[in-house]
């Protein structure tokens, strides 16, 4: 075991591996609540006047009435297909695949967490070195009540309060990707990229601008994290010898913070902020849903409210799978920065 | 104070007495936390609104129900009904609807039904509290209690060791799945409504323990006094519970903390999106969301819902971050420094390396 190139991917495929039980299990439990712990889903779906025949009707289509491990190789055969469903006739989407309306919205919320993220590290661990740099003085109790007061905020507050008052106040949109919609293809539903590719470059600011709102306030509630964490290890970082010798050798309090000691604590903000990517898609429910950010939490919030299970289930395990992967990234950039680590 | 001799009569063991004992640990804790609260001002403002909130929820709780057995009618600490609008055309304003800025009857106005929003802020928190202390409690006792299984019994190729690896499979599935995105999911196939939402938060919360709870246990079971006891014939049980619980409580009880407030984040946004408590019942998110329209123009209804969960969630996350850096031995040490006079302290701050 070391670190060359093949430990690396023996280390990536060894973990691809073993995330299959976990997908399994995911799958196993989304199936136990929505075929398990719902009585009869058809009672609500078929609406609260149905005729016995139209909830019997809804059962068979379903294949609800099938004894329960048949249903379940049903339901597991289906999904690894690829057969996910469609959306039903009550939902936005009604009659389109659940798969493709899934490809569609995973980019768009990908795009909106990966600027929460670049906000949260841009801000937030500058923040946590200048509160630990300063520890126990006003800087750092004012980095503290910051971060707390953004972890205090619920996201559908933050978010409220950025869509109605923050973004006309300052001229932001807040609502959408774009202004108009769009002329040229938008074949990745990544909105600056697309606009970027097709060398639109009044566009790809348009779609930038629409990111700033939403993704500030997805990262506003997270932003505690990534300044806490920062703040701990720096904490823990500062009083070591090889600090000192860096100040001694006269180097400047900058490079000294932000060289050494930084590169050092980064290693457990890292894991944090992978561990964080949950929380982050949890978020963009509720925040694609006050921005109509046309992603995957805006896809389940529909799917949820309109009782769409195929929906529903799709999108608890896209869910799960983008926790398990983001925390893949994140043990493989903790390698990346921690020399010692070894590839097993 | 009893002397006690024990073998051939040359050793004295002094036996001080339960209560001098007690006496002398409850000095040492109550000074320590004076020590703690000077040294960090924000904990001890943390600690005093959590106080202030607990009681008032307690009070909002229980004086109604005890005034009514004792006095023959209950005593109301709402000073106005939070549920029951009444909005008469008199009182109507331009919009026509009740809603108005605070005032002295009002102190934090009223919504557009005539509610007065410092009632239905207050009626809400005793449920929010409740459920982001429950909710929590048993995450804690479920997942703690299988975490003190895992890290405790893991030796492989033994019934613990299988137990203990079950256990963690099924928590790293659980840990999966974003809490709030299953939690939605489960409120959605269980139907709506608070029980729903509380069993929902319930499925999703208890695996962060498992977590927790284990590497805790597996730090601190090699350690030379868990040996030790074990050299000395103690009983696994024994151990269990008096040498390794003792030493895990702590990092637990700061997570508990910190924990309260997102279980009463998530709760209430659960609320929020409309599938959790029914709009009727006075709660902090369906709250903002039912006073969603009104931000621009009666900020006060949804400001005063949104400052509740603000303030409550803030002051159990400044005394969480505090515990947690008082407990942390490796923080302590900066504590202790700032905790010098400010002379001192600009001193030592200067020779020290940081």
């Amino acid at each position: 075991m070391g670190r060359n190139r093949s430990d690396l991917i023996v280390f990536v495929g060894r973990r691809l591996v073993q995330l299959v039980p976990v997908l399994l299990g995911v799958m196993i439990i989304t199936f136990f609540f929505t075929h398990v712990a719902v009585p009869d889903p058809c009672a609500i779906w078929a609406g609260a006047h149905a005729q016995p025949y139209q909830i019997q009707n809804c059962r068979s289509t379903f294949g609800l009435d099938k004894p329960l491990p048949d249903q379940f190789v049903a339901y597991l055969s289906s999904l690894l297909s690829g057969n996910w469903g469609k959306n039903p006739p009550s939902t936005v989407l009604a009659g389109t695949p659940v798969l493709t309306s899934i490809a569609i919205a995973f980019p768009e919320t990908l795009e909106l967490v990966i600027a929460a993220l670049l906000i949260m590290v841009v801000i937030g661990i500058p923040l946590g070195v200048a509160a630990a740099s300063n520890s126990g003085r006003w800087v750092d109790h004012l980095v503290r009540t910051l971060y707390l007061s953004g972890w205090a905020t619920p996201t559908y507050l933050g978010g409220v309060v950025a869509a109605i008052a923050i973004g006309p106040a300052l001229g932001l949109p807040s609502t959408g990707t774009f202004s108009s919609n769009p002329t040229f293809a938008q074949s990745l539903h990544f909105s600056v990229l697309d606009a970027l590719f097709a060398g639109n470059l009044g566009a790809t600011l348009d779609a930038i601008l629409h990111l700033i709102l939403p993704a500030s306030a997805l990262a506003f509630l997270n932003l505690g994290i990534a300044t806490r964490m920062t703040r701990g290890s720096m904490l823990e970082v500062l009083p070591m010898d090889y600090i000192k010798t860096a100040r001694m050798k006269g180097l400047s309090d900058f490079w000294v913070l932000y060289k050494h000691a930084l590169r050092n604590s980064l290693i457990s903000t890292t894991t944090v902020l992978g561990i964080t990517a949950g929380t982050l898609l949890s978020g963009t429910v509720v925040i694609e849903n006050i921005f109509q950010w046309p992603g995957i939490g805006f896809y389940a919030y529909d799917a949820i409210l309109h009782y769409n299970f195929v929906g529903t289930i799709a999108v608890v395990i896209v869910f799960a799978a983008g926790v398990v992967v983001a925390n893949l990234v994140a043990d493989i950039m903790y390698g990346f920065l921690d020399p010692r680590v070894e590839w097993r | 104070m009893t002397e006690k001799r024990i073998g051939d009569g040359t050793a004295v063991v002094r036996d001080e007495g339960a209560w001098t004992r007690r006496r002398r640990f409850l000095t040492a804790a109550a000074k320590g936390f004076l020590r703690v609260m000077r040294a960090n001002p924000l904990t001890f403002i943390g600690f005093i609104m959590v106080v202030i909130i607990a009681v008032l929820a307690l009070l909002i709780l229980v004086v109604p129900p005890i005034s009514q057995v004792l006095l023959g009618h209950a005593v109301a600490i709402l000073p106005y009904d939070p549920v029951i609008g009444d909005c008469p055309p008199a009182l109507y304003n331009a919009a026509g609807n009740c809603a108005y800025p605070p005032s002295g009857t009002h102190v934090l106005g009223t919504d557009n039904l005539n509610r007065d929003m410092f009632s239905r802020v207050l009626a809400a928190l005793p449920l929010d509290l409740f459920i982001g202390f429950t909710v929590t409690g048993f995450a804690l006792l479920v997942g703690g209690g299988l975490g003190l299984v895992a890290g405790f019994w893991d030796t492989p190729r033994t019934l613990g060791g299988f137990v203990s690896a079950v256990i963690m499979r099924v928590t790293d599935i659980f840990l999966a799945f974003p809490s709030l995105v299953l939690a939605l999911a489960i409120a959605a196939s269980l139907g709506r409504g608070t029980g729903p939402s509380i069993l929902a938060i319930l499925f999703t919360w208890w695996p962060y323990y498992v977590r927790l709870v284990r590497g805790e246990v597996l730090a601190v079971k090699h350690q030379p006094y868990v040996v030790a006891a074990r050299a000395a014939g103690v009983s696994n049980l024994r151990i269990l519970f008096r040498h390794v619980l003792r030493n895990v409580i702590e990092p637990v009880v700061v997570y508990y903390t910190l924990d309260v407030g997102t279980v009463i984040v998530t709760f209430s946004t659960i609320s929020f999106i409309g599938i959790g408590v029914p709009l009727n019942v006075p709660e902090w998110g369906n709250m903002v969301l039912g006073y969603e329209t009104y931000l621009l123009s009666y900020p006060w209804t949804i400001l005063s819902a949104g400052a509740a969960i603000f303030v409550t969630v803030l002051a159990l996350s400044l005394l969480g971050d505090g515990l947690r850096d008082v407990l942390d031995p490796r923080s302590r040490r900066v504590l202790a420094q700032a905790a010098l006079p400010s002379t001192l302290a600009g001193v030592s701050a200067a020779k020290a390396p940081g």
